[in-house]
């Protein structure tokens, strides 16, 4: 995939490290998503049961997902829409341009969604000189700036909005150079004054799917602004772009996880816009799209199933997994390399890209688990990234030094008398080391590791020596 | 390449689920029947409450998502109640205003000071007038359906959108809606021809975005007030 550089995690990390802006922006966002997500959650006695059952509803779909996408693309059809199937992101860009050829397109609007920029549709629309426009005002900031998202729903969380400022004075060179444009909301009401004018210039309006019902061929939409809603109402021709595990049996289904997904995100009881998309405008309709299309993709998703990663699937894009980690809330979502950061992102990134290229994304962990804790449909993350550790580490491709160092622990480790042996040397050299200050604040062999931290020096025994001399605990 | 491609994707799928064909026929009877079934999840247990206490949930929850709330006794005082408020805020008094059955009982000649136009709306429209055809309390949801009497565009484009709410129409649960709009596209008489509308929307307050440093910032892209005539005698 052109556009990932998960390859470098630990040089994009140390580089994310060191930026006090980035650093600045984190903190402000951080406490905003975890205390509301863990508000809402106290506000619904249900809210426990309502993850069950959301777990339960997918791994069904899951369990039987040609089924429900079959029926669903005979819905689709039914209500006048056309269904087109993607098994590559290259297939995707196909269908998309095709469609925009079609009508001839110049301008497409787009809501926010995660598998458009998984597809790279922008790059592959600019290239074929069909403007691609992103309405979602973090999306529309960080497109003035040439970057990618660093959270799925949160997509330019990293900036501070001097940042905003500088891009919008950079970009809007038409206003006046003197406007104040200091606060968030003069810098909003410009963004809404310039994609306004927009939205009805366009051919094509595109936007992902939350979740795609089975019952009636419906797409759902979930978003605060309004902006998927403009842009999709108003083109004549909808495409969605979505995976194929978005799908949901029932419009009952639909509402249980609902009820989860906004909680989970912002902290929300609901989104302000949860939007329903069946088929194209109806006779006798006065707005609405022409066309509707559903490209359904596939991209590796399917290769997941009957792995240890088909839980992976039950992923409803919610965030509370990034919102919740140590390691994401350190060095941003920049430095994950690819579309999709955070605790989901080190586990799907290296089931759609491969391990050779991902297999470092799963080691950004510290184990604590609050990401599993959080996500709403129970995902096991710190045991699937265990998982593609172990896989990583069978294929050879952890650093050597780190293989080595394994290796060697492993041979002592078998053989408890040299253990024992080895410990007791080093438990007096580190006393020695560490006599004058009880740590170590330099070592050799393992100055990666005190460079950023102090080694506390041990004081006395063994474990083991102290047990055997018949020493318990009180 | 489409057919192709649909092979290709249901028949991994197939081999990954170990089976190399769809799912038999006893099991497609059932997932067929749970399709059809409606049966319902989990629904929170905050809305057992009586007609009146599900307005009130449903205005406590709109209000704490930013939408504001006015109550009138009858149809006969919406047009007041609407110009009342667009004095109040200082706003334009020329609507445009969904062609629909309900807000045709309201007796908007009488109020003179009111522009009103009938229809979808244009980028210039300042101020949308709907009504809702249902309203969830759980979370103070209003649910629009789109068709020739409400252009969906009504509930986005303009800066401000009133919405006239009999009280008669509030119901618990996003599933109450579910059944209400596959009950109207199988009536006959709706002219929905088995179709559900073309757009659902489920309304939560006014529009909003947190994307710049996580500041609630209100008016998005749709409307920046989102305004709710409940009437109390409907």
């Amino acid at each position: 995939m052109s556009g990932s550089t998960t390859r470098n995690f630990k040089s994009n990390a140390a580089r994310e490290l060191a930026n006090d802006t980035l650093r600045a922006a984190l903190t402000k966002s951080k406490g905003h998503f975890t205390e509301g997500r863990s508000t809402a959650a106290e506000n619904l006695p249900e809210f426990e049961a309502l993850r069950d059952q959301s777990r339960d509803i997918k791994n069904h779909t899951i369990e039987h997902l040609d089924f429900y996408l079959e029926a669903y693309e005979e819905k689709v059809r039914e209500s006048g829409g056309h269904v087109h199937w993607a098994r590559t992101a290259e297939d995707a860009r196909q269908i998309v341009l095709e469609i925009c050829r079609s009508v001839d397109a110049k301008a497409v609007n787009k809501g926010k969604s995660m598998i458009s920029e998984e597809c790279e549709i922008n790059e592959m629309l600019e290239a074929n000189g069909i403007r691609a426009v992103e309405t979602d005002l973090g999306e529309y900031i960080i497109q003035l700036r040439g970057e990618k998202p660093s959270h799925i729903i949160a997509p330019a969380v990293h900036l501070t909005k001097g940042q905003v400022e500088e891009s919008f004075r950079a970009n809007h060179t038409h206003l006046d150079p003197d406007r104040v444009l200091e606060e968030p909301p003069t810098l909003l009401d410009e963004a809404r004054t310039i994609l306004r004018k927009k939205y009805f210039e366009a051919e094509v309006g595109m936007t992902g799917a939350n979740l795609l019902i089975a019952e009636t061929g419906s797409s759902v939409i979930v978003t605060n602004e309004g902006n998927g809603d403009l842009s999709q109402l108003i083109p004549k021709v909808h495409i969605v772009l979505a995976s194929v595990e978005k799908i949901v049996p029932t419009l009952e289904d639909a509402a249980t996880i609902l009820r989860v997904l906004a909680r989970s995100a912002t902290g929300q009881e609901f989104s302000s816009y949860t939007t329903l998309s069946t088929g194209p405008k109806r006779e006798g309709d006065t707005d609405g799209p022409e066309q509707y299309h559903v490209i359904l993709l596939d991209n590796g998703r399917t290769d997941m199933i009957g792995t240890e990663f088909q839980e992976m699937l039950r992923c409803i894009r919610c965030g509370a997994c990034m919102n919740h980690c140590p390691v994401y809330q350190s060095v941003g979502g920049h430095a994950y390399g690819w579309v999709y950061p955070g605790p989901m992102g080190s586990v799907l990134s290296p089931g759609l890209l491969g391990v050779d290229e991902a297999g470092h994304l799963p080691n950004a962990s510290t184990f604590c688990g609050r990401c599993e804790e959080v996500c709403p449909v129970r995902i096991p993350l710190p045991k699937m990234m265990r998982n593609w550790r172990e896989q990583e580490f069978e294929k050879h491709l952890s650093p050597g030094a780190a293989r080595a160092g394994l290796g060697l622990w492993a041979f002592m480790a078998k053989r408890p008398k040299l253990y024992q042996l080895a410990t007791g040397v080093q438990m007096r050299l580190l006393a020695r080391l560490g006599r004058a200050q009880g740590r170590v604040s330099s070592l050799p062999l393992a100055r990666g590791w005190t460079k950023y931290r102090e080694l506390p020096a041990p004081e006395g025994r063994t474990f083991q020596s102290r047990w055997k001399s018949g020493e318990r605990p009180l | 390449m489409s057919d192709s491609n649909r092979e290709a994707v249901l028949g991994s799928l197939r081999r990954a689920l170990g089976r190399d064909a769809p799912v038999d026929e006893d099991t497609a009877a059932k997932l067929r029947a749970r399709m059809t079934g409606h049966a319902r999840n989990i629904v929170p247990a905050r809305t057992a409450l009586d007609d009146a206490g599900l307005v009130e949930l449903f205005e406590t929850m709109a209000q704490k998502v930013h939408a504001t709330v006015a109550h009138v006794a009858s149809m006969d005082d919406v047009p007041g109640a609407v110009g009342e408020y667009l004095r109040g805020e200082n706003l334009p008094s020329e609507i445009v205003m969904a062609p629909d059955a309900t807000l045709d009982a309201a007796p908007w000649s009488d109020n003179s000071l009111l522009e009103i136009r009938r229809g979808a709306p244009v980028e210039s429209d300042q101020v949308s007038v709907t009504s809702a055809p249902a309203a969830v309390a759980e979370t103070g949801t209003l649910a629009m359906y789109s068709g020739p009497d409400h252009p969906a565009t009504l509930n986005f484009i303009p800066e401000t959108h009133v919405v006239v709410l009999p009280a008669g129409r509030v119901v618990k649960s996003y599933e109450d809606v579910w059944d209400s709009i596959r009950a109207q596209a199988s009536d006959p008489e709706s002219g929905r021809g088995g179709q559900l509308p073309r757009t659902v929307n489920f309304v939560t307050g006014p529009s909003r975005s947190g994307d710049i440093e996580q500041t609630l910032l209100l008016g998005a892209h749709g409307p920046r007030r989102l305004h709710i005539v409940i009437v109390d005698g409907e």
